[in-house]
């Protein structure tokens, strides 16, 4: 059965490449730091089951030692200019994007395959973990066709991701670090704390200030932890259960619903939702790092009291 | 109750605020709250580990860094950028409300991996969008590219955020059905679905609004 474990053995070959060329890369003044930082996190793909907790706790450490110290940097090295791109643009025409259509295709198509045919029966992939083989399958594919098609050097997808890699450089690993400090904060029952806390402060006798504090709760507490799925239990067991639903009488479908919605507009407010939105900025090459945030602060605070007003309604007056 | 743990809370915005590096500041923090929480110092260290290790699932999505690398290298972003100055009537705002769609309707059929930061906005959505804008302004001040590259990421987290729990078999539906579940509180994740779905058209008609807005903004700019 292909498990998420095909695809650890596959990105920790990709991290290893990202290691290789950076040493190769002389353009970049802090090479070294790179190397070590791909080379750990390879190593973490590869062989993380094997190190133990402990072990898995040093490699954290040494990854953050290395973002904190300031040992990253990026290189300057010479992909294909500006000018050499056009003229390739123009040759090779619309064509060039279906190599890049491929990989959202096969997770599509591979999808509805999978969840639509026997192929589900048959156990060649993991149920659990369709969507990500799916989009490893789509990448591999759409690479091998790149290969085939533009023949570019052999090195060429280690040298082109890594030059990407580089440009990211430690916000990649921020979403995944940020999952294990929720896993930390649960163990010291940070939520419960806050959920008592949430609690001891509602008004009983207002529906809409309720309502209200109910929202901005699941809101603050996404922003602090980075993702609403943290929040909604501990902001349903302090408010939305016993106040909203047991005491007010309010639609539990609504309350659910709409609840964890609002705690997405925290999400879009929030630099814990590295994915969402540090990753992207790096990506991009923003200067400012908080530049989709920014972008997004005035979609989400109309769009949280939408949310305020349809819990009120919705879960009240229907 | 203990409510020393929620110092490393307070670390983390104080981290933050001042900048520090955020890979520091996480795990800075992810120890002084273990240790706040009355764990020892290699427990910590352990579930540190443990939870990174458990997690590299989130890091998966870069392995399509490398096909990505060699299509910008042959000028995929170029392709991208003359695709849209060939359309006539393209600006940012259609284009970008175009997209905003498209990623709604998918994450709502289930489909929210399709397209991504990496995989769709860094390649395609950014050039096409920062194309479309040249294309309505002349040539762009860099605060105002900034701007435009930010909006096509932005745009792309509204709409899976703002579709993806209409799906019913999402894990954000299924943990609010356990969570209710976990109260008496019985409810089948069709009933939870469809009050995703007055949110999700409210996001579309505001974030859509903000686009045509940017639309005005350029051509006020125009030269």
């Amino acid at each position: 059965m292909i498990t998420l474990q095909w695809l650890y053995v596959v990105a920790g070959a990709a991290f290893a490449g990202f290691a290789v060329s950076s040493a190769r890369d002389a353009t970049n003044p802090k090479r070294w730091g790179n190397v070590l930082f791909w080379g750990l996190l390879a190593t973490s793909f590869w062989f993380g089951d094997f190190l133990g907790d402990i072990g898995n706790g040093l490699l954290v450490l040494a990854l953050v030692g290395i973002a904190g110290a300031h040992l990253l940097g990026k290189g300057h090295r010479q992909s294909t200019s500006r000018t050499e791109r056009e003229a390739f643009s123009e040759r090779f025409g619309n064509r060039l994007f279906l190599p890049a259509l491929i990989i959202p295709f096969t997770a599509f198509v591979g999808t509805l395959a999978f969840n639509y045919t026997p192929l589900k029966d048959i156990g060649l992939i993991d149920p659990k973990s369709v969507t990500l083989v799916l989009l490893g399958l789509g990448a591999i594919i759409a690479l091998l066709t790149s290969y085939a098609w533009l023949r570019p050097a052999l090195k060429t997808p280690i040298d082109e991701g890594g030059r990407l890699a580089d440009s990211i450089g430690w916000a990649l690993v921020l979403p995944q670090m940020l999952a294990a400090l929720g896993a930390i904060f649960a163990a010291a029952g940070v939520g419960t704390t806050i959920g008592a806390l949430a609690a001891s402060i509602i008004p009983h006798g207002s529906i809409i200030l309720a309502v209200i504090l109910y929202a901005l709760g699941m809101v603050a507490f996404t922003m602090i932890m980075g993702n609403a799925f943290a929040a909604f239990p501990v902001m349903a067991a302090a408010i939305g259960v016993p106040i909203l639903i047991q005491a007010d009488g309010g639609n539990p479908a609504v309350i659910g619903a709409v609840g964890m919605l609002a705690g997405f507009c925290g999400t879009l407010m929030t630099p814990m939702a590295a994915n969402f939105n540090i990753v992207p900025a790096a990506l991009l090459e923003l200067k400012d790092q908080h530049g989709v945030i920014r972008a997004q602060v005035a979609t989400a605070i109309p769009l949280l009291i939408a949310n305020i007003v349809i819990l009120y309604v919705a879960g009240f007056r229907l | 109750m203990n409510y020393l743990p929620l110092l490393g809370i307070a670390l983390v915005v104080l981290g933050f605020a001042l900048r520090f590096n955020p890979l520091l500041v996480v795990a800075v923090s992810a120890i002084v709250t273990g240790l706040l929480g009355g764990m020892d110092f290699l427990k910590v260290l352990g579930a540190l580990g443990h939870g990174f290790n458990e997690n590299r699932f989130v890091t998966i999505t870069y392995i399509v860094l490398p096909v990505i690398g060699i299509l910008e290298r042959f000028g995929l972003q170029e392709r991208a950028r003359a695709l849209i100055s060939k359309i006539r009537g393209a600006t940012v705002g259609r284009l970008l409300i175009g997209y905003l769609a498209f990623r709604q309707v998918f994450a709502a059929l289930g489909l929210k991996d399709i397209a991504g930061p990496a995989q769709t906005v860094r390649p395609l959505v950014a050039p096409m969008a920062v194309a479309a804008a040249e294309r309505q302004h002349g040539e762009l001040d860099e605060p105002t590219s900034e701007r435009v590259k930010a909006m096509a990421a932005a745009t792309d987290n509204v709409g899976v955020f703002f579709g993806e729990d209409i799906f019913l078999a999402i894990a954000s539906i299924l943990l609010i059905q356990g969570s209710l579940k976990g109260f008496g509180i019985e409810l089948t994740p069709f009933q939870l679905s469809v009050w995703a779905i007055p949110t999700a058209i409210c996001a579309f008609v505001i974030h859509g609004a903000r686009l045509l807005l940017l639309d005005r903004q350029l051509r006020g700019g125009a030269k």
